[in-house]
């Protein structure tokens, strides 16, 4: 890491490493809805406004398709999809074009592009505005999926994430765009798939991606003098880094993993299943795997905080975990 | 006006489409589906030949897709639909890639990866065929994108059918295209059927031509049983995108002379079949090229038994080919099967 570092936000971040990107590679370009007039992105857009940043129609297939062709022709597209919600409405050029031409083609295209969402919940915006659909990605082979927690790794993995060869989803969280925190000043990069330990514990092994990593961090804290919590973000669900949980699992036995998402076929259940075939005799207890209810997301706050995982169910869980056997 | 193509290219024009009739043709009888009307067990017939999986068939549209790609350069992009050899044989690709493709063969254009639906090459601008009816649109938008971003004068052509017209990704690419002015050219194959499903009714008006204007995008009807008319109205639209002018929408009238898949059996309907076969594009082609002088019909035999001998050798080529091995297979990196 480098020596010296600056602050920014979590949207701040992610733009920056496109603005490094864009300037260091002429080929790299964003593409969206809406990205011209958005507040934070006013720098982006001033700089690259005659060629690199083109605001779309509402036409996510369109674009995105659009995105998928450019990437097969000596292009870099980041294409922006306003929210996580609307990844439903192109689908196709995602998982039928951009996830499958690599190998369709017999090697012979590559499709180097990012697609950028936020998901997440917790924003009041009721069943079409509120979802963590990154299990979709996972399962859909030729697809990398990457969710950062902090402005650091919100940096390094997408400057990672645009020059990898074949397409990435990248999921931010829109309840850590404000966010702050340091960022290593130059060129910054975090690869994909190589987990992170956010914690330092000895009893059990939270593994948490993008906005539940800082819940696992508050339970963590709440349970000082209890439990010693490890909290491990794999910040790449594909590829993920098995190793790292299982080197934690090594020493702590227990596992406990949170996701945003609703629980039923998600990405934790794909860690648990990775973990079982790969380190089941260093588990010591029972596996639990908390997430959203599986349920559409209500509009009202008291229904929507119900929905979704908190720190207190954490640190009961925590505790049950730690409890058993 | 669009200069006439030289004695040279005009044969090579009539080449190309005895290469694709010859090739769907041959890629019919060796079509698992025949197979197993022959008794045949699985292992027997793959290694015979077989062609296995779906097989569409454009037996008919040869002077729709050959017309197009002589108005194109060999670096301009092509994406194409699920019934595509005659799009990549159009565009210069090679029968016995093709064949050893179909055949699911290592030497296939897409290392049989692809198959019939999914020949892609590079070097001919082929950006794949597309077993999502409709997903090719856009990525031809984005190659014409990418050719106006690096500041080249490549083209790129999206050819779709009458089925392709009624996705969404039709109305989102063209409006995108006409807005960004992007060098792409909309090449509607109107065959008059979405699988078996008539167009009378799924098109809401007669021409999809006509829904070009909705965008600001000249729409233009050309009869694509004729190739010389193809070629003129792509070679305006090539034109008039290499300018920097835009889009063209061609709705080319044509027909499929057999049914939707290599293993479908009646064609939908015998009367109108027999219509259009008067109007053959290869017949007409080979009319207009004896009226003009550019050829004498011994040629044109001559010509007839060299592509069927090339075809020939293309099977022989293909069931001569190994099949690909597991760990050849090109997956993305950094990722565990």
């Amino acid at each position: 890491m480098s020596a010296t570092t600056h602050e920014l936000s979590y949207a701040d971040a992610i733009s920056e490493a496109i603005r490094e990107e864009m300037a260091r590679d002429e080929t790299v370009f964003s593409i969206g809805e809406d990205i011209g007039g958005v507040k934070d992105r006013k720098n982006l857009w001033d700089q690259f406004r005659e060629r690199r940043v083109w605001q779309t129609p509402i036409s996510e297939s369109g674009f995105t398709g659009l995105a998928v062709g450019a990437a097969m022709t000596g292009l870099r597209p980041v294409a922006v999809i306003m929210y996580c919600d609307f990844m439903t409405v192109c689908m196709d050029p995602i998982v039928n074009q951009a996830a499958k031409v690599h190998l369709m083609s017999g090697g012979r295209f590559k499709v180097p592009m990012v697609i950028r969402t936020p998901g997440g919940a917790g924003t009041r915006e009721a069943g079409q505005h509120s979802q963590s659909l990154e299990s979709w990605f996972v399962h859909t082979p030729g697809l990398k999926v990457v969710m950062p927690s902090s402005p650091s790794d919100a940096k390094g993995l997408m400057k990672s994430a645009i020059r990898e060869d074949g397409p990435v989803v990248y999921i931010q969280h829109r309840l850590l765009g404000g966010i702050k925190g340091e960022v290593p000043d130059g060129d910054w990069l975090v690869p994909l798939g190589k987990a992170e330990v956010k914690r330092k514990g000895e009893d059990v092994t939270v593994v948490a991606t993008s906005f539940a990593v800082h819940k696992a961090l508050e339970a963590a804290e709440e349970l000082v003098g209890e439990v010693s919590v490890e909290v491990v973000d794999p910040r790449s669900l594909v590829p993920l880094d098995i190793e790292t949980i299982l080197e934690s699992l090594s020493k702590t036995g227990r596992l406990l993993v949170v996701q945003d998402a609703p629980t039923r076929g998600g990405a934790g259940a794909e860690i648990v299943r990775q973990v079982c075939e790969h380190g089941f005799d260093l588990l010591r207890g029972p596996v639990r795997v908390l997430g959203g209810l599986n349920t559409p997301m209500p509009f009202s706050a008291p229904l929507e905080d119900r929905c979704l995982v908190n720190t207190s169910q954490i640190v009961e869980a925590v505790r049950e975990i730690c409890n058993s056997r | 006006m669009t200069m006439e193509p030289d004695h040279d290219k005009l044969v090579e024009m009539l080449r190309r489409m005895h290469r694709i009739r010859f090739f769907e043709q041959k890629a019919k009888t060796l079509y698992d589906y025949e197979y197993r009307l022959r008794g045949d067990d699985e292992e027997t017939a793959r290694a015979k030949g077989v062609i296995e999986g779906a097989l569409h068939l454009a037996i008919g549209h040869e002077g729709t897709e050959v017309g197009t790609c002589a108005a194109l350069n060999d670096d301009d992009y092509v994406t194409s639909s699920h019934r595509g050899h005659g799009h990549a044989i159009a565009k210069g690709a090679d029968s016995k890639l093709m064949m050893a493709e179909l055949m699911g063969r290592e030497t296939g254009y897409s290392r049989g990866c692809g198959g019939s639906m999914h020949i892609f090459d590079p070097d001919l601008g082929l950006m794949g065929g597309n077993g999502i009816v409709g997903g090719q649109i856009p990525l031809a938008a984005g190659g014409a994108f990418s050719a106006l971003y690096r500041g080249t004068k490549q083209v790129a052509v999206a050819f779709f059918s009458d089925g392709a017209s009624n996705q969404g990704t039709f109305h989102e690419t063209l409006n995108m295209a006409s807005l960004w002015r992007l060098p792409v050219i909309f090449l509607c194959e109107n065959n008059l059927y979405a699988a078996s499903t008539p167009s009378t009714i799924t098109l809401s008006i007669p021409d999809i031509a006509d829904r070009g204007a909705g965008y600001g995008i000249p729409g233009v009807v050309v009869d694509g049983q004729d190739i010389m008319a193809v070629f003129e109205c792509v070679s305006a639209a090539v034109s008039r995108a290499r300018a920097g002018e835009g889009p063209t929408l061609i709705e080319s009238k044509t027909y499929r002379f057999l049914p939707h898949t290599a293993g479908g059996s009646e064609h939908n309907n015998p009367g109108e079949l027999e219509e259009w076969l008067k109007r053959d594009p290869i017949l007409l082609f080979e009319s207009w090229l004896l009226e003009r002088g550019h050829m004498t019909s011994d040629d044109q035999s001559g010509l007839r038994q060299e592509v069927e001998d090339e075809i020939e050798a293309a099977e022989a080529f293909g069931k001569a080919s190994l099949f690909p091995k597991f760990e050849n297979m090109p997956t993305p990196s950094g990722v565990e099967l």
